[in-house]
């Protein structure tokens, strides 16, 4: 007897929504077995890891502020991916966004007033979308892979971004310390309530969800995107340029990701720093592919992994359960959503063994 | 020893781990897949060798211990790709993450314990060569490793029909697949094969270079040793010239530094991804031989339809 | 919807009732840490001085940590978390928490906190390090009485003031015994980073010096000076397990006794808030034993050691020169501590320019 996967002529309906259900249920089992192992009340674990971050509107708040960025990359990022372009250079783009978008309050600090923000904006927007624009301009003149050269280019912002706030923007009265002056409270992110750090980014990320629904389902654009990325020899045939759809999207991506970049230090940290993103542009990846690259998908998967996060330092606080526990536990988590995935478009059959002569499961599927 | 002999062992062995990293997954990738989980092997292959050298008594059993981290999480990473086709890319940075963790969780009791670094193995009368002696004929056995899997793999993809297979398989699984080659086994040995190396690479870190165990102690390596492969546009010779650039210019750096020539620092560590993304340009511009060489079924999963 | 948050909200606070109920007589003392509580440098040191405190007040307190906390918008989180949890005393162990800091301190002001290595105060947070630099000086001798070739090797991670401090403080402690003596620095631009250390304990040996020290966390440069038969100091930790033939010595970060201090205030009812820079007299810094050296080595590191605890020798007393030449303090004077905390220019003799 052995188990087979044969494919659906149809992608499953029931599956689409049953499947994350079905990994989570699964995480949920090996997560009783870790936190009794580890001798800790399984049931009270559960509910401080994925219930009590979202009891108080405090950790409500903050599991928005977590996910605003990891979230908007992530939809920037899948249009890139539905292309078959691989930008996996997010972090580095977040980061030359924080860098360009912060220009103003320091630069030019005694500029206050309603326009500064909505410059810095558009100049976090522009400054990710350059630096985008790089890999994206070695891959269509040179052919220069986009992996390799979007991953390189995450490392020299960084080193940018720490020789910036360390030489000519530190903060003129930071005592030499490695911090840019704190931004004018004109050159902050609005909050949308008080008494929190939950701000208008928020907003950003419905419009983006929106704009690239509808820019798939309805535009030329969306159509251009599915058919380079599912069969770009059909594309070329019909016209779609190729070099175009790397531009496109490597800007677009580029340019969401430096919005976050602005958004957070003009945010939740409102000022430059050595280290303002603890990985978000690769965290994005993760949530771009839980979200199966659906804008919806993805709002939903940026949650989830915010509440990860809050819930593993819930329960470091609660529990004393460490860190590397819950990093475990993302882990699994991931593998378990996209593993179950295959249920989607995959049926599981079981056959009965048959005589074969060059031998085993394997050979029957390869 | 000269300052030149110096200099040149100090950029081999930088170059060892990347190298051995980057020779599997280049196995990996030519057969199709790609796996972005490097670092998270790489990391499980230092602890688990780590581990295992200091409760044995023995690096070369740690040596093992570190193959066998590695190939853990291949597996892992081959069972979610290969037979439940997962997306490649998600999988492999899902890998990385959860080795993080892991190696952390394993890592813990070794945490400030010395390690006994693995000894080298000097040949007679051949190491006494000056400039290259000491760098070619008196290392670790896992730098001799090294470099035997190295040419090994070339051998193996070139003059071997394994690797006539492997090659098909990476360039188009179809019609690999309409052959009778077994698609899904030629990958996950490969994957597997990628594993062991990762692990290795792991190893030669918490054995031979930094004979100890920190968390997070790869810090970025099993990253570089993915773009190497790209940068060697798939082809074994060229990932050792990457792998000793690479390390040649991150050593460098430091004697700039050290020299006093007052260059920022900052510029300075990012020479290697600088002097990367320019290669790879200046290779790239000479697209037909990229072409030949890239596996152009690269993380595509495959399923055969019947 | 709304009754499942009425239950759930009953549930909590019926836990935080019963928690609270238990805190009464306990201390809830809590700790932000930057990297992994056993990183074996920083972090380590604070989560030891974590346990002493434990040990030392026992049933009156009762700590909690949350480790590798990044210093983006997660810190402010983190620090909350703790604050809304009960924590009465809350340490902050990393420089760039310390706008996250104090912004959570303004929310709780019944909360007292403690941020390591900052400079901004308010009612209820106060500022502590230590300082290093009055080891550095010490080893800075030992490596000038050692040193054959005349010249040191330093291994920095970050341009910031405490590092450049630390360099000044270790050169001008060998000039004291060799004025002529020479400083090479390598940046790694890490904390913490095995591999890069090592190389660059490698490319200073090549290079020609015979003592390094260092300002980065891991034990592997003195596992090179150890294989080279070189020798070096350890950091944070006492590392001699790494390099029993190499190490002369380590300062030791030691957090434990400013921990028990702050803790009983809190208890006593006496808690101010402060700024606290403690050095050898304090019980901040502490050096390992001193082996693999000549006794007339010895002796002249304890009497300084001793001279500095007294206050009979300050480090950054007169004359000092910058790196150009020009006189920066004349003799008969010290530089006081608030230009110490924010010093971005190298003495004398540094072979090195400062990234500006």
């Amino acid at each position: 007897m052995r188990i087979e996967l044969v494919r659906r002529a149809e992608h499953s309906r029931l599956m689409v929504w049953a499947s994350p259900l079905l990994a989570v249920a699964i995480t949920l089992v090996i997560a009783v077995g870790i936190f009794a192992a580890m001798g800790a009340d399984p049931l009270e674990a559960l509910y401080i890891f994925f219930v009590e971050p979202l009891t108080a509107g405090w950790s409500l708040q903050e599991l928005v502020v977590k996910a605003i960025p990891i979230t908007l990359i992530a939809i920037g990022l899948s249009l890139c991916y539905m292309s078959n372009t691989w930008n996996i250079g997010a972090e580095g783009q977040f980061t030359a966004g924080a860098i360009l978008g912060s220009l103003f309050p320091i630069v030019f600090p005694g500029w206050t007033g309603p326009l500064v923000l909505p410059a810095m904006l558009l100049f976090g927007i522009l400054g990710g979308m350059l630096y985008a624009a790089i890999p994206a301009l070695l891959k269509i003149r040179f052919g220069a892979n986009e992996i390799l050269t979007s991953l390189m280019l995450v490392y020299v912002a960084q080193l940018l971004l720490d020789w910036i706030v360390r030489g000519p923007w530190r903060n003129p009265d930071g005592y030499g310390f490695p911090e840019s002056r704190v931004f004018d409270a004109s050159a902050q992110m609005p909050l949308l309530v008080d008494g929190g750090r939950m701000h208008i980014g928020l907003v950003f990320v419905f419009v983006a969800v929106l704009v690239v629904w509808f820019t798939m389902g309805r535009t030329l654009t969306g159509f251009q995107i599915r058919v380079l990325g599912q069969a770009p020899r059909a594309g070329a045939f019909a016209g779609f340029s190729q070099n175009r759809m790397v531009l496109f999207t490597f800007l677009v991506s580029g340019g969401l990701a430096g919005l976050a970049g602005i958004m957070e230090v003009a945010g939740p940290i409102g000022q430059l720093r050595p280290s303002i993103s603890p990985g978000y542009g690769f965290t994005a990846i993760i949530v771009a592919f839980l979200g199966r690259l659906h804008p919806v998908g993805i709002l939903i998967a940026g949650f989830v992994l915010a509440l990860t996060y809050l819930g593993g330092e819930a329960a470091q606080v609660a529990l004393g359960m460490s860190d590397k526990v819950m990093r475990v536990f993302q882990g699994l988590l991931l593998f378990l959503v996209l593993a179950c995935d295959t249920l989607i478009y995959y049926r599981v059959r079981l056959v009965r063994p048959v005589a074969d002569p060059l031998g085993g499961a394997v050979h029957g599927r390869g | 020893m000269g300052a030149a002999e110096a200099i040149l062992l100090t950029v081999v062995t930088a170059a060892v781990p990347l190298l051995l990293a980057a020779i599997g997954e280049l196995v990996v990738e030519r057969s199709g897949v790609l796996n972005l989980g490097v670092e998270g092997m790489m990391i499980m292959g230092a602890a688990g060798g780590f581990a295992a050298a200091t409760l044995s008594g023995s690096p070369y059993i740690g040596i093992f211990g570190g193959l066998a981290a590695g190939i853990v999480m291949a597996a892992l990473f081959a069972f979610v790709t290969l037979f439940l086709v997962a997306n490649q890319v998600a999988s492999g940075l899902a890998l990385s993450l959860l080795g993080l963790g892991l190696s952390g969780i394993i890592g813990e009791p070794f945490v400030g314990t010395p390690g006994t670094k693995l000894p080298a193995l000097a040949v007679p009368v051949l190491s006494d060569i000056p400039l290259v002696g000491k760098v070619l004929f008196a290392q670790d056995i896992l730098v001799y490793a090294a470099a035997a899997i190295t040419f090994g793999v070339w051998w193996f993809l070139y003059r071997t029909r394994g690797g006539l297979i492997v090659r098909a398989v990476g360039d188009n699984h179809g019609s690999a697949h309409a052959l009778g080659y077994p698609v899904i086994r030629v990958r996950l040995l490969a994957i597997l094969f990628g594993g062991a190396c990762a692990g290795l690479a792991g190893a030669y870190l918490s054995l031979a270079y930094t004979p100890l165990w920190i968390e997070n102690m790869t810090a970025g390596r099993g990253w570089i040793a993915l773009a190497l492969v790209v940068f060697a546009s798939w082809l074994p010779a060229r990932v050792v010239v990457g792998a000793l650039l690479f390390g040649a210019v991150s050593i460098l750096q430091f004697h700039a530094q050290a020299m006093g020539l007052g260059i920022p620092s900052q510029f300075l560590s990012s020479l290697p991804y600088l002097v990367t993304i320019l290669v790879l340009v200046l290779i790239s511009s000479n697209r037909s031989v990229l072409r030949v060489n890239t596996p152009a079924s690269l993380g595509r999963p495959f399923v055969p339809d019947r | 919807m709304r009754r499942l948050m009425t239950a759930a909200a009953a549930v909590l606070a019926l836990g935080m009732g019963l928690g609270a109920a238990a805190a009464q007589d306990k201390l809830k003392v809590g700790f932000i840490y930057i990297g992994p509580k056993n990183d074996g440098g920083w972090t380590q040191r604070h989560d030891v001085g974590r346990q002493e405190l434990e040990a030392a007040l026992g049933d009156k307190v009762e700590t909690t940590y949350v480790e590798n906390v990044p210093e983006g918008q997660d810190a402010e989180r983190a620090i909350e978390r703790l604050a809304r949890t009960g924590h009465k005393l809350i340490f902050t162990t990393s420089f760039g928490y310390m706008d996250p800091t104090l912004k959570v301190a303004a929310k709780f002001p019944d909360v007292k906190f403690e941020h390591a290595t900052g400079y901004k105060t308010a009612p209820n947070v106060s500022t502590y390090n230590s300082k290093f630099h009055e080891g550095r000086y010490v080893i800075g001798q030992i490596a000038a009485k050692m040193s054959k070739t005349g010249q040191a090797g330093y291994i920095a991670s970050f341009p910031i003031p405490e590092v450049v401090l630390g360099i000044n403080a270790f050169l001008l402690g060998a000039q004291s015994v060799n004025p002529d003596f020479k400083l090479k620095v390598v940046w790694v631009n890490s904390w913490f980073d095995p591999g890069k250390e090592a190389d660059a304990a490698k490319t200073l040996f090549d290079q020609g010096v015979d003592v390094i020290t260092q300002h980065t966390d891991s034990p592997a440069p003195l596992q090179i000076a150890e294989e080279r038969g070189m020798h070096g100091f350890g950091q944070a930790s006492d590392q001699i397990a790494f390099a029993p033939k190499a190490q002369y010595t380590s300062i030791i970060d030691n957090w434990g006794p400013y921990y028990i201090r702050r803790a009983q205030a809190v208890l006593d009812g006496t808690w101010t808030s402060g700024q606290v820079w403690g050095g050898f007299a304090d019980g901040h810094v502490v050096l390992a034993p001193f082996t693999n050296l000549p006794d007339d080595v010895v002796k002249m590191a304890e009497e300084t050691e001793a001279k500095i605890k007294s206050g009979e020798l300050n480090p950054f007393a007169g004359p000092i020169y910058k790196q150009d030449g020009t006189e920066f303090i004349p003799a008969g004077k010290v530089i006081d501590d608030g230009t110490l905390l924010g010093m971005n220019w190298y003495v004398k003799g540094v072979d090195d320019k400062l990234p500006q």
